[in-house]
């Protein structure tokens, strides 16, 4: 009777842990769904002609849009792709071409290490390199902070989209007399393509996406940029001072950044999908 | 014997002669690699000189002192060391189930094709920005946290010292809410990585001992529990250096107060405040002496994570991406 | 002792005696094309080849046969230097190509002299048949347009694959056949006309119908080039070789004409190999 009774329990516990499991996935969607939820409806409202034409309106005058922030948040990820696609897709090409080696290994977990550090951490780095020489806020320093958080996403993609191209190719190159070189760039790079355009694409959006490095050097401007080593606005730092503004049409401009944020990573991830599809 | 004294001769390895375009694209690919390398040097480098003012006036009291006034002149870290802990901690005990709970069903419950849609809502939730987790904490789940959350709590648990207080809705709660959101993501994949990478014979064997399937899950849960630990810390890894969502649900007051419902402060959230306010060279390089200690904790955290999950899947590229 | 003095043996004749002279008398004698000397290739601490010594005369084909793991293959990439791209791996010894040593050369000269098939057909993927034959062509700088399509025409003519190919030359190179993919890949080798072409059991992923046409190839490719082949197939070594190699556990054991060692090994343990009795 009393060993049922265990089973029956035993049973029981099966059920009712696999029902919690099933129920934190449910936990987890729910924010998920409401974030989209609550950017779509209160983002759509503000979303018009004016937002990506229009300068912000000074405090009080309604309407205005956000086209500075706009072509900022372009240029300033611009500046950063300079700076982090190039160092990103070489070490990416070493990490993967030349890279069965302990120094290999040291650089491929600092990268990741590297992809821990904070983003503000990088914007306070920025700050020292940039604008203390400069002495004073610019889109360079900006362009810098984010070509730095862009490095790590770059160089682990590159890697592991080269390393998804089989070796036999490589070989077949080499063996007709093709330099390694030139084997890497026109027929391995084309081959692992969609993956490494698509591993560039995941850092320009994390790049598009941060404010944190974004404060205190590129700051923000309320008009059109006049040069790059002057303060330049951005998407992103515009939506944090306009959703903690009192103003509501202020407010409802940032829902409306929000939503181009959160709808550049639903496209991007979408993207994503179809380019490292397995084609080996 | 004749043969050995032959192989002498020519014992010396060939050292082959390469091409000259694939040595310089090697060096150059190298150089770019060591770049990599370098640049963590060159971060904790250029912190620690700018921020040598703050070292050199507070020593090792920076970390320990609770005392944060620009007026005075007087600066320590410690309000914002301990809002940083707290609210990664909380963070971590409300994502970790959960999260754990997600790659028992991926792995052990949900049919083969959920895998696709999963890593792709993974991938969205790791991608939304932090702003926009901001956005919302600030204007939808304060509210709701200070109209239902707060109240139920210190109606029932009132007692416990850490939910006593007034609602405020912005505090260490709401401050740990978000973050548990933005940590699932990463602690979700990483655990689901590891309890694939548990041999099928650990469950197996149990299984066949006549345990349930949920024992046989303990038990490959209880086996891949390194791995997860790494998961786990890097979650923390992320939860430490989180900003903008933590700046604007977290209250922004220096103070160490044990209740959840207190409003608390970050450093990543005090850099992000007062950076731009801050006047004095004194008051830019304690904060920047902040960002440095940050830095410091944060390469710990993912140096120690990255080392767990790696010892445990033996492959590098688990969680990659996040 | 017995073993040390077996293998000075192989080393005097196969240093002197050139296979395939010695059959016609009349004919002029055949140059050396690849000597390799005491040569000794390594993985780490793993001997691959022991102290090989032997010489492949111009013109001929040479198979190489034995058991899987026996090095035929790495003595094979040594040749044209793809042994260097293992990581770790070392070469000791002498290798020379018209006498002059293949490890003091450009290794991309080196292969562009020595090609290579490899045991899968491996065409570009994201390459037509056209691109798939331009592409050593192209890459190494040639750039007049009517000539690339001249040499990829005559390649694939002497690869036996035009007649198949000539109305779909812009379709992917993947969308053949095996047999074809691997004739495309002959064709490929064959269009920055190397002197040396080395295959690695170059028809072992086949169906015997696209074997034979292959080896119908190499009899035809012997006449312009030099041909060394590893196989496991010892019929097909009989049937394409003029000279055979036996290699086991990384030694030359034995090296004379392909009539000889398949009707008379020297050796006991070539024999017991060519008959099926091990490996």
């Amino acid at each position: 009777m009393e060993r049922t009774m265990f089973f029956h329990y035993r049973k029981f516990k099966n059920l009712f842990m696999y029902g919690l499991c099933m129920l934190s996935v449910g936990v987890a969607l729910v924010p998920l769904l409401l974030i989209f939820y609550h950017t779509i409806s209160l983002g759509v409202s503000a979303l018009n002609v004016d937002f990506f034409t229009q300068l912000p309106k000074p405090v009080g005058e309604s309407g205005g849009g956000l086209a500075n922030a706009i072509v900022g948040t372009l240029i300033l990820v611009g500046l950063g792709s300079i700076i982090g696609l190039p160092v990103g897709i070489l070490a990416g090409i070493y990490l993967s071409e030349f890279g069965n080696n302990k120094f290999a290994a040291a650089v491929r977990f600092m990268t990741d290490v590297l992809n821990g550090v904070p983003s503000i951490v990088t914007g306070v780095v920025a700050y020292t390199i940039v604008v203390l020489p400069m002495k004073h806020f610019s889109a360079y320093a900006g362009g810098f902070a984010l070509g730095i958080l862009m490095i790590p996403i770059v160089t682990r993609t590159t890697e592991e989209m080269l390393k998804t191209v089989p070796n036999s190719y490589r070989e077949a190159a080499l063996a007709l007399g093709i330099p390694q070189w030139k084997t890497t760039l026109r027929i391995v790079m084309p081959a692992a393509l969609g993956g490494i355009v698509t591993g560039v694409m995941l850092a320009i959006a994390r790049a598009a996406g941060e404010t944190a490095p974004l404060l205190f050097t590129a700051l923000n401007n309320r008009f059109w940029h006049t040069s790059l080593d002057q303060p330049i606005a951005s998407l992103t730092v515009f939506i944090y001072n306009y959703g903690v503004s009192p103003f509501e049409d202020w407010i409802a401009q940032a829902w409306a950044g929000a939503l181009i944020l959160i709808l550049l990573v639903l496209l991007l991830s979408i993207a994503v999908r179809f380019a490292t599809r397995q084609r080996y | 014997m004749v043969s050995s004294s032959r192989l002498e001769l020519t014992a010396e390895p060939k050292i082959a002669m390469q091409n000259f375009g694939d040595s310089l694209f090697k060096y150059l690919t190298t150089f770019f690699a060591a770049l990599v390398l370098l640049l963590i040097g060159v971060m904790a480098y250029e912190m620690y000189a700018t921020s040598s003012l703050s070292i050199e006036k507070f020593g090792w009291s920076f970390l320990t002192s609770s005392e944060w006034d620009p007026v005075m002149e007087q600066y320590g870290a410690l309000p914002f060391i301990y809002g940083t802990l707290v609210s990664s901690l909380l963070a971590l005990i409300l994502a970790l189930p959960v999260g754990v709970g997600i790659a028992v069903f991926l792995t052990e419950l949900a049919p083969p094709w959920l895998e696709r849609p999963f890593s792709f809502i993974v991938e969205l939730l790791a991608g939304i920005p932090s702003i926009v987790y901001g956005l919302w904490g600030f204007f939808v789940m304060v509210p709701w946290i200070r109209s239902s959350v707060e109240p139920f709590l210190s109606e029932n648990f009132g007692f416990i010292p850490l939910f006593e207080g007034a609602p405020y809705g912005v505090g260490m709660l709401a401050a740990g809410v978000i973050l548990s959101i933005m940590v699932l993501p990463i602690i979700a994949s990483i655990s689901r990585d590891v309890l694939n990478a548990v041999p099928v014979s650990q469950k197996e064997a149990a299984l066949a001992l006549g345990s349930t399937r949920w024992e046989a899950t303990r038990i490959a849960i209880s086996y891949s529990r390194s791995g997860i630990l790494g998961a786990t810390i890097l979650g923390l890894g992320r939860a430490l250096g989180e900003t903008m969502a933590v700046t604007m649900v977290i209250g922004n007051r220096p103070e160490i107060k044990l209740s959840l419902f207190e409003p608390g402060y970050t450093m990543a959230s005090v850099l992000a405040n007062e950076f731009t306010e801050a006047t004095s060279e004194m008051y830019i390089s304690a904060l920047i002496e902040i960002a440095l200690v940050l830095f410091i904790v944060a390469i710990l955290v993912n140096a120690i994570a990255r080392l767990l999950v790696w010892s445990f899947t033996r492959t590098s590229n688990v969680g990659g991406r996040l | 002792m017995e073993d040390i003095i077996e293998k000075e043996d192989i080393e005097i004749k196969t240093s002197i005696a050139i296979p395939g002279n010695v059959s016609s008398m009349t004919a002029p004698p055949r140059t050396i094309k690849i000597k390799a000397d005491s040569l000794n290739c390594y993985f780490g601490k793993v001997h691959a080849i022991k102290n090989v010594s032997l010489t492949i005369p111009e013109n001929s084909v040479v198979a190489i046969i034995g058991p899987s793991g026996c090095g035929k293959s790495t003595f094979l990439r040594s040749i044209n230097r793809m042994h260097e791209l293992v990581p770790d791996s070392r070469i000791i010894g002498s290798l020379t190509l018209d006498g002059k040593d293949i490890y003091g050369m450009d290794a991309v000269t080196v292969r562009k002299r020595i090609g290579m098939v490899f045991q899968k057909p491996n065409p570009f993927p994201t390459m037509s048949i056209f691109d798939n034959v331009a592409a050593g062509l192209r890459m190494n700088g040639m750039g007049n347009k009517k000539e690339i399509a001249e040499i990829v025409e005559r390649s694939l003519v002497q690869a036996a694959l035009w007649n198949e190919v000539k109305d779909s030359l812009s379709k992917s190179g993947v969308s053949l056949s095996g047999g074809q993919q691997q004739r495309l890949c002959i064709a490929r080798t064959l269009a920055v006309n190397p002197e040396v072409i080395l295959m690695d059991e170059p028809a072992s992923a086949l169906d015997p119908l696209s074997t034979a046409k292959i080896e119908e190839l190499i009899h035809a490719l012997k006449h312009r080039y030099t041909v060394v082949i590893v196989t496991h197939n010892m019929q097909q070594a009989a049937r394409v070789s003029d000279a055979t190699a036996f290699f086991y556990m990384g030694e030359l054991i034995e090296y004379d004409e392909t009539k000889k060692i398949f009707t008379m090994p020297a050796k006991k343990q070539t024999e017991d190999y060519i008959t099926g009795r091990f490996g």
